[in-house]
Formats: structure tokens, sequence, C-alpha cells
């Protein structure tokens, strides 16, 4: 479920990186948590953020979170295809509902986030918790 | 096995398409008496870059037309003149008649606002009697009846808080909420430019106050609170939060959105309220119309007098009414005009009709709220024993065990013929029903709601999937709401 | 007491199902210390006919009887009985927000159609259900503007309502944002386009007018639009008499209109309730606030109404809200709606048109009393400034001996406007009325021209 090459940050995001492009996404759980997604906002190409800073958003009909940047990044494409069909990201969160690309200004950032093991254990613990 | 569903039984309900489809060219539904001076041409008289010909689009309809489109439609929703809404915090009590008579009155409806105050001094004396009224009721010293609605009226407040404490040498930066609160306390206060911080409530529903004792300090400007809380709670504390507060030099803010239960019982500049709001088409009957007009008047004391909203009622040596705009520490207009007059005419319509006897509508409404949670407490969670007030909070903790949860509760009282209850808040209550009945409300509606509450979390054990997919007998079943927000939308279109 | 369902014997028995003994003690969990021990004191208890006897008397104290050529905001024109039968169906008056779709789809469909009666009247692509009023409306739209443009300052012109100037103001200066006055042309009275060109930098977020403006003439919206979208700034288009847009080419190349609608069917109740609408393009409308209904199907496919984009508003969005606005003004949106249905398409121009002919028969009027004249040469609708050879506040004291509110003195707004007012003329003003006026003013001149008389008391207290 979890590609084993991508890393996780605690906000459930997702990065992959190839080279020094980062693409950035948010995870199955995340989605699943927000419910169906109807709208995207994301930056342009040219923004630049920190590991951290809020870079858009995902909202559903009730809710609104932010997408938190996992490594700093100046974005060079965003995924148009959401602003028609934001559902796919209900549909394909790890693929085709990637939300930007760019160029990773501090690929050391990347040791900081989690694998998928780690992730998966991550949210195990979560949902633990929620029942307790 | 079938439940008790006394109050609604199934009934035709007629079709409406929107207006534009009923249209078509000629038709009229209103005439107007002829012209009586010469005509003009309107692309001669303002130029052709400036004219227009028609409003393409609109609607030619009669007048028969008209009365069965919006009668139609009206038959579409229910209403407090037909039955109950136990909405919490909403407090739906029956809006008086007499109040719509007093509003329409030629001499009212008909004055406008810039004409002289000499010809204006019946409606600056019903504001003056009515600024009075509420200024008994919550014991507080000077009022603005300007804002149109609680949230204006909170933005206010705040902003006067604001002003004050910028007069003293420092607004300060954080504003304290309970985890409890109503959405619109944060946000305002975000609006306002202050930094939010959450006070925890206790074990008994309440204000943790050790945990406020700990965050109030000289950079905090104020607590905000409902008293009653949204939990239907009385802050017993509140007095010595005040304490604490104001020792520190910050301030108190009571959200009135529950002044229901303390009408003639208590009084928030009793108990060391610094500013509170009210809600007009709350407590004083005001028509919720759908969603609106409604009157949000911000009361204060003292100190916080001089930066009340622009302009304020004044009597002069004459004993006559103007508005004085002379006011420099004010903190401004929050709108054109004097506020949302129509409104506070059936307010004071209202408050004329009980009189020093209101405390018998807040004996009733905490009645009615404590009778439906006796009747409700053995088949429903109750998370906090604590007395209630005008509401009632339970949750769904029993039937979340059959997968059913308040929101499906709530819909499934749409076939018993009743609205929903308030669902999912406050959101210290994981699956909340917050139910507030209102004095409005006779045994046999009370005994109909509790016999309904009690048939559906019967058929939440039995037939959940009943519940799950309600409701049943409503013109139209559950919308597409993702549908609506991906691809909204808002107009229709030939 | 009338509103209330029970008699004491119900409550004695609820009480003692409650194991209480009396009413007072159900308020056991309040402090003593926090509890009022003694009766309040105020007027009441009413009987319905003594409640109508006490505002029958307040009626009496203010304008009835008088005629009014006020307009500067809030406008008389006719309103229909039919209306007024339909907004009193308990099912709309008693009706609550429709959060709950399914029994409240006719609040929901009606909130569609005043959307889509909004879009048509302003030439603008999507609507939202009403804000407070035309004034919360523009400063509304203005912040809208500074989210949109991420910029802070505001270039308004000074012949916006001055009322609606303070409430942008009070918004601008709680918020930290900037505001540029740019002056009205003396000859026009429209706003000077080449002072706006200098006012306009990168920093702008938007450009502010009204059309018809506070002096009653038409604004150039097209070459304004054109302008702030040089230095990529918005145009915010103020309208506070909507039955020009009856008449009057819509500000279409506006990017947000901020509309009053009371002109379309509600009374001026001395101020409010009235509706203020947002009306702007598709592509801004999730930065817009206010409520909003969209169309959409259920589980059987049958078209329905729900609220949505809720996401702008503060229960969700909290600090990033679109604004703090929660209530809106669902009835009086709805009177709107019943009033465009009945006036229509035909209704609307025929009004409109009425307004345009009977102020300038008005106009020509006066123009022929000596020394007065339109103040302005821009083109106006049913409003126009007139200039008088005496103040007109003392004008007006003369008018108000014979029962006549005459025109709005400027010079309380605009120092430099003395001696003229602001004189509103529409289709409930029949000719006789406009001729009594200017008959009148004839005579208040003649008595005034003959000898300085000294002012006992100001008219309006501003």
């Amino acid at each position: 479920m979890y590609p084993t090459d991508y890393k996780y940050s605690q906000e459930h995001e997702w990065v992959a990186l190839a080279g020094q492009t980062a693409t950035i996404g948010i995870t199955d759980y995340a989605q699943h948590a927000l419910g169906d997604v109807v709208f995207v906002e994301l930056p342009k190409p040219g923004a630049k953020f920190s590991a951290g800073q809020t870079l858009g958003t995902v909202e559903s009909v009730k809710a609104v979170s932010e997408i938190y940047c996992p490594v700093s990044l100046e974005v060079t494409e965003v995924n148009a295809a959401l602003a028609n069909a934001p559902e796919k990201i209900n549909q394909d969160p790890h693929g085709a509902a990637w939300l930007v690309k760019g160029h990773a200004t501090n690929p050391a950032e990347l040791s900081k986030l989690m694998d998928a093991a780690a992730y998966q254990a991550f949210i195990a613990e979560k949902e633990k918790e929620a029942q307790a | 096995m079938a439940h008790p569903m006394s109050k609604a039984t199934r009934h035709v309900s007629i079709n409406e398409g929107l207006i534009f489809e009923k249209s078509a060219p000629g038709k009229r539904g209103m005439e107007l008496p002829p012209l009586d001076v010469p005509s003009v041409d309107a692309a001669q008289a303002l130029g052709r870059e400036f004219s227009r010909e028609a409003v393409e689009g609109f609607p030619e309809v009669s007048e028969i037309e008209v009365i069965r489109h919006f009668t139609r439609l009206s038959t579409w929703n229910y209403a407090i003149d037909l039955g109950m809404y136990p909405l919490g915090s909403c407090t739906m009590k029956y809006n008086p008649r007499v109040n719509e008579f007093v509003a329409r009155l030629e001499g009212l409806a008909t004055e406008h606002p810039l004409q002289p105050a000499e010809l204006s001094q019946g409606c600056l004396r019903i504001l003056r009697v009515l600024e009075r009224f509420l200024l008994e009721l919550t014991g507080m010293d000077a009022i603005t009846l300007q804002p149109c609605a609680g949230a204006q009226g909170e933005y206010a407040g705040i902003a006067m808080i604001h002003a004050y404490l910028a007069s003293r040498g420092n607004p300060r930066k954080k504003v304290l909420v309970p985890d409890s609160a109503h959405g619109t306390n944060p946000a305002t206060a975000v609006t306002a430019g202050y930094q939010v911080l959450n006070i925890r409530s206790d074990s008994t529903g309440r204000i943790d106050l050790s945990h406020l004792a700990e965050y109030v300090s000289d950079d905090v400007a104020a607590l905000m609170v409902t008293n009653p809380n949204t939990l239907g709670i009385f802050e017993q504390d509140i007095a010595r939060a005040a304490e604490l507060l104001h020792a520190r030099g910050a301030l108190l803010y009571m959200d009135g959105a529950n002044m229901n239960a303390l009408a003639g019982v208590a009084r928030p500049g009793d108990f060391g309220v610094d500013v509170m709001h009210m809600n007009l088409h709350k407590t004083f009957s005001t028509p919720h119309g759908g969603g609106g007009p409604g009157a949000g008047p911000v009361a204060v004391k003292k100190p916080l007098e001089p930066f009340l909203p622009l302009p304020v009622l004044a009597e002069k040596p004459d004993g006559t009414l103007a508005w004085d705009s002379n006011r420099p520490q004010s903190i401004g207009r929050l709108r054109a005009f004097y506020g949302n007059f129509g409104v506070l005419v059936r307010a004071l319509a209202y408050a004329l009709a009980y009189g020093p006897g209101m405390i018998e509508a807040t004996r009733d409404a905490v009645l009615n709220a404590n009778y439906i949670r006796k009747k409700l407490e053995d088949v429903y969670d109750l998370p906090y024993a604590q007395p209630c007030m005008h509401e009632v909070v339970f949750s769904d903790a029993r039937q979340k065990k059959h997968g059913v949860s308040t929101m499906d509760i709530a819909k499934r009282l749409i076939d018993y013929g009743f609205h929903p209850y308030t669902t999912a808040f406050p959101l210290i209550v994981p699956g909340a029903l917050m139910i507030e009945p209102t004095e409005s409300e006779s045994r046999q509606e009370l005994d109909l709601f509790v016999e309904a509450m009690r048939s559906i979390a019967a058929e939440a054990a039995e037939t959940p999937e009943l519940v799950k997919t309600a409701p049943h007998s409503a013109r139209i079943g559950r919308l597409d709401e993702v549908g609506a927000a991906r691809k909204p939308i808002l107009r229709w279109t030939p | 007491m009338r509103y209330l369902p029970k008699s004491d014997a119900e409550r004695r028995a609820i009480l003692a199902e409650l194991g209480l003994d009396s009413m007072d003690q159900l308020f056991a969990s309040i402090p003593e210390a926090c509890r009022l021990k003694r009766p309040l004191e105020v007027p009441g208890p009413l009987s319905e006919k003594e409640i109508i006897d006490y505002f029958r008397a307040r009626a009496a104290e203010n304008a009835a009887g008088y005629t009014s050529f006020l307009g500067a905001g809030v406008y008389n024109h006719l309103r229909s009985v039919v209306a007024d039968a339909l907004i009193q169906r308990g099912e709309f008056l008693t009706s609550y927000t429709p959060y709950q779709a399914e029994i409240s789809q006719g609040t929901l469909q009606a909130i569609f159609e005043f959307q889509t009666l909004m879009c048509q009247l302003t030439g603008q692509e999507v609507a939202n259900a009403s804000m407070y009023d035309g004034s919360t409306a523009t400063a509304e739209a203005a912040m809208m503007a500074v989210r949109l443009t991420g910029r802070r300052r505001l270039v308004v012109s000074r012949a916006l309502h001055p009322e609606y100037r303070q409430v942008v103001d009070t918004y601008a200066d709680h918020l930290g944002l900037e505001v540029a006055e740019v002056p009205f042309d003396a000859a026009t009275g429209q706003t000077d386009l080449a002072a706006a060109r200098a006012a306009l930098n990168d920093a702008t977020a938007a450009v502010v007018l009204q059309s018809p403006n506070f002096l009653g003439v038409l604004e150039a919206v097209p070459h304004f639009s054109e302008l702030a979208h040089g230095p990529g700034a918005l145009l915010v288009v103020a309208v506070a008499e909507a039955v020009a847009l009856g008449a009057v080419r819509p500000p279409a190349e506006a990017d947000i209109v901020a509309m009053e609608a009371q002109s379309l069917g509600l009374a001026p109740s001395f101020g409010g309730p009235f509706a203020g609408v947002i009306a702007t393009r598709e592509k801004f409308v999730r930065q817009m606030p206010g409520r909003l209904a969209g169309q959409t199907t259920d589980g059987a496919g049958r078209r329905g109404f729900v609220l949505t984009l809720a996401t702008r508003e503060q229960h969700i969005r909290r600090e990033k809200a679109t604004s703090n606005i929660c209530t809106n003004q669902a009835l009086c949106a709805l009177a709107v709606t019943m009033h465009l249905a009945l006036l229509g398409k035909e209704g609307l121009r025929e009004m409109a048109a009425q307004n345009l002919a009977k102020a300038r028969y008005a106009v020509a009027e006066f123009e022929r009393l000596p020394g007065v004249r339109r103040a302005f040469s821009a083109p106006f609708f049913n409003e126009a400034a007139l200039e008088f050879p005496r103040s007109v506040r003392m004008i007006n004291q003369e008018l108000l001996r014979e029962k006549i509110i005459g025109p709005l003195p400027l010079g309380p707004f605009f120092p430099e406007q003395t001696k003229r007012g602001l004189l509103c003329v529409t289709e409930v003003h029949s000719r006789q009325d406009v001729d009594r006026l200017v008959a009148a003013t004839r005579r208040a001149l003649e008595s005034l021209g003959a000898g300085a008389r000294v002012a006992v008391s100001s008219p309006t207290e501003r």
C-alpha cells in the first residue's frame, strides 16, 4: 500500500526523490480521513517553501486541511489535472494525484522523514489512540 | 417492530420548478400607475454608453403564478409554526405575530434614516426604551444596537476590548477561549488580530479554573465565555474567573447566545462580565426567516463606553433624542445608518409583552430542557452529570455500537415530523446531540419529541439501516454535497 | 402568559416528575451571589392591543404624513402587498437557516433564484445569498480584493456614500490597510479618472467606486476597470440604488459588485434590515464571503439545492475564513426575490423609466426657479444634486412647515458643496407632489430672500 521508495511526514505527506526532483503528495491515510475531496489549492511554479511551511490546502465538504511541505522545495510543476478532478486524490493519492514537483533545495532533510514501515507503524498507533 | 410515530404522516407535496422555468414573454405580475409626467427615452437621457434595454433573463410571470410558486416552495420547509426545533443554542422560540404587525406600521416601516431628528423621535424612543430594557436585563452600563448579528456584535465587542486596552498602553496579544466554545468566538478573536489559546473544560464540563489561572497573564486581553456554556451548564466559578482576569488587567467577554437561561434570573454584569453581545433573533423572538436578518447588540461596562461604535444614541438637555457622532475614541462605524431597526422593533414588542414576567419564560425554558433530559437519559448517553439549564447535551455513544451516529438519528427525526437537533457540537462531546426546546413547547409537543427520540433509539438497536439511510419521508433524500462543492452550480442558466 | 403553552398544573406535574418542588429549584446550580434577587425593573407586561397602541403612538411621533424627497442610500419605491402576504407565511418567516437541506428546499430554491436574479441584474457570474447591507458588502468586497491580490492598499472614490466609506475605513483601520482617496470632478460629479490613475500603484488591491454615486451621477465603469487592471488591481463597484440597473448598463466590467438590494422591495424602515449582495466572477467564488446555495441531486436523481462551499466560512476556516459573517439577511433576500418575480423584466424596466422621467421633470421644474440649477453635468438616474441661492438647511425648514422633507444638504458631507442638496424623485412621487415641492421651494426662496432669518433649530442632526 505505501510505496517503499517514498518517505513520509508526520503530517501525512509523502515525498519521492528522483535525482534532485522531489514529487510530493498526501497519503492514503490522509485522503481517507478527509473524505471526498472537493477542491485543492496549490502554489504556482516558482514558489519556494521551506520544510514545514504550508504550501496549499485540500478541502472536503466540511473540512480544510493544510498541506505542509515535507522538504524545502522550489516548485517547478503543479498537477493541473486536480483542478477539474480533485477526486483523483481519493482514487490514487500515491500516484496520479501527486500535488507538486520541484527542486529539492536541501535533500538532507529527507533523512528526518519516515520510511514506509515506520509510517505504517505511526498510523497504526494513531488508529489505536482514536479507538481509546 | 414498528415504533410509534404520532406527530407526522405522509402527505402529497406539490412540485414546483424555478421561477425562470415558468417565464413567458409578456406576462406581468405587477402593474404601475401610469406615468403622469412626460416620458423620457433612456438611451437619450443617459447616453448609449450608460443605458440598458432590459434585464436579460429576468422572469416574466403573472401574479397568480408568483403566489403559487412561493406558496408551494414554502410548503417544503419545516418551521417553528409547524413544531419544535430542538436546535441547541439557537433558541427557536415562537415568533409573535404582533411583532410583525407593529414593524409594518405606517410611521415606522416608512421612515428614512436621514430624515430630521425632530421627525424621528418615535423611532429614537423605541431604540432608547429597548436599550434600557437590555441594560436592565444584563446589568451592564452602555449599549449599541447597531450590529446586525451575533458575529458582528462579537467583532464589535472584541474590537472595543482592543481599543480600550490600547488606550491604556497595550492592546495585548492573546485571547483565551474554552474548548467548548462556538466557532465564531476564536474566528472573531483572530479577525481582530489576537492569538487564540484554548482553555480546557474539566470533568464537570466547566472551565478548568486552574488551567485558566495558568494562562492569565499581562499578555492576555480577554477570556471569551458563553454562560451557561455550550453544554447547557452554568459556569459556577465565573465570578472567580472574572477576578483572576481583572487582577491582571484583562477583561471578561460573554457570548450571550444562551441568555434564554438567564433572563430575569441572573445578570452577566453582576457576575463580572465587562462586554457581552446578545442575539435578539434567539432570546428576543425576532424571526429567523430562513437565516436572518438578526441583531446582535453589544453591552459594556462604563470604562468601555467611549469605544462604542458610531453613532451613539444620546439624550439632549431638552429631553429629545439624537445621534452623537462626536466620539473620538469610537471603534468606528460598523454599518450604514443605525442597525436593523425593523428587527429591533420586533424585539421591543416581545420585551413589552413580557415585561418583568420574562422570568417566567426563562423558567419554562429550563423546565422543558430538564424534562427532556429526564425522559431520555435512560436511552441516550449523558456525558455530564451536572444539572443543565435551558439545553441538554447527549452523545450517540450507545447508538454507535450499532453503527448509528448522531447525524443518522437527526435525519431519522425528520421522518417523525421534527427538525433535527444540533449534531456534532460542542466538539468536546464526540457524537453530540445538543437539544434546546425553549419555553415555547407545550407538554404535548415535548412528549411527541420524547416519543420520537425513544423510537429512534429502539430502531438504532433493531433496524440500524433504517436510521442510517434516513430520511425516508421528505420530498428529497440526502443530497450530493460533494458534487455541489466540486462543480458548483450557483445560478440558473437558460 | 399567551406565549407560554403550559398551565400551572402541568408545570407542577413536570416538576414532580423531576423530583422538584418549585420552579426556583431549577436554578439551584447558579450560585446565590450570581442571582438577581428582585424583579426586573422594566415596562410591561402589555396585551396585544396595548403593544399596538404603544407602537402607533411612537409612529405618530415620526414623519407620517410628510412627503420625502430623500435618497442617499435608502429609496422609496413601490412594493406589492402580494410579496408582503407571501413573506409572512410561517414556513418562510419562522424557519431556520437551511442546514438540513431535506426540509429546507423552499428556502434553498428561493436563495438559488435570488442568486440568479442578482447575477442577471449586475452582469456578474456568481452572487451570494446576501450580506447585511450595501455598506458592509462594500467593505467585505474590498477585503476580498485584498485577499485575492495579496496587497494592502485601497483607492476609494470620494463620491462613495459617506457612511459606506466610514464602514470601509473601520475595517481597513482594524486591519492596518492604507486607504487613499480620489476626488470627484467638480463639474461632472464623476470620480476623477486622472486622479485615480495617479493614486494607483503596485500596492493597490482595489479601486472602489459607487455607481450611481452619492451625488447621483453615473460612473464610467469600463474606464476604471481598465485603469485598475493595469497595475494588477481589482475594481469594486458599489450600487446603492438597485432600481437604476433597470435602465442603466450594469457594472459587468467590475471584478466585484457590492450592491444594496433595499430598493427592490424592502421598506426604508429607518435604515434596516436591508440586504447586501456581493456578485463577482466565477474564478473568485472561493474568496467570496456569505452563504451560497448550489444545485445538486439526491440519490434518486431528483434536483435539489444545498448550502455549498461552506469551507469559506468562519466555523471551518477560522483565521483563513473569508469573513466573520455567519447570518445573512435571508428573509429580506426572499422578499426581494418575490418582488422581482412580480415586477419582472418589463416591470423593472418600466419602473426605472418612470424614475428617469419623474426625476428629469423635477429637475427641469426646479431649474425654472431663479438661481437654481443642477450642480453636476454627468448623467444621473433618479437623484441629482441641485444648487440653490440660499442655504438648503433653511429652505428645508420652510418646506417642513408644509410637511415636505426636502433635498439632503450636501455641505455636512462635503464642505465645499455648500448651498447644494441631493434631490431624489422616484415612481412613488406624483406630478402634484413634485409641483408642490417646487412651489414650496419658490415660496421659501422668496421669504428667505426678503431678509435673512436666523435658523431656530437644525433640521438634521449630523
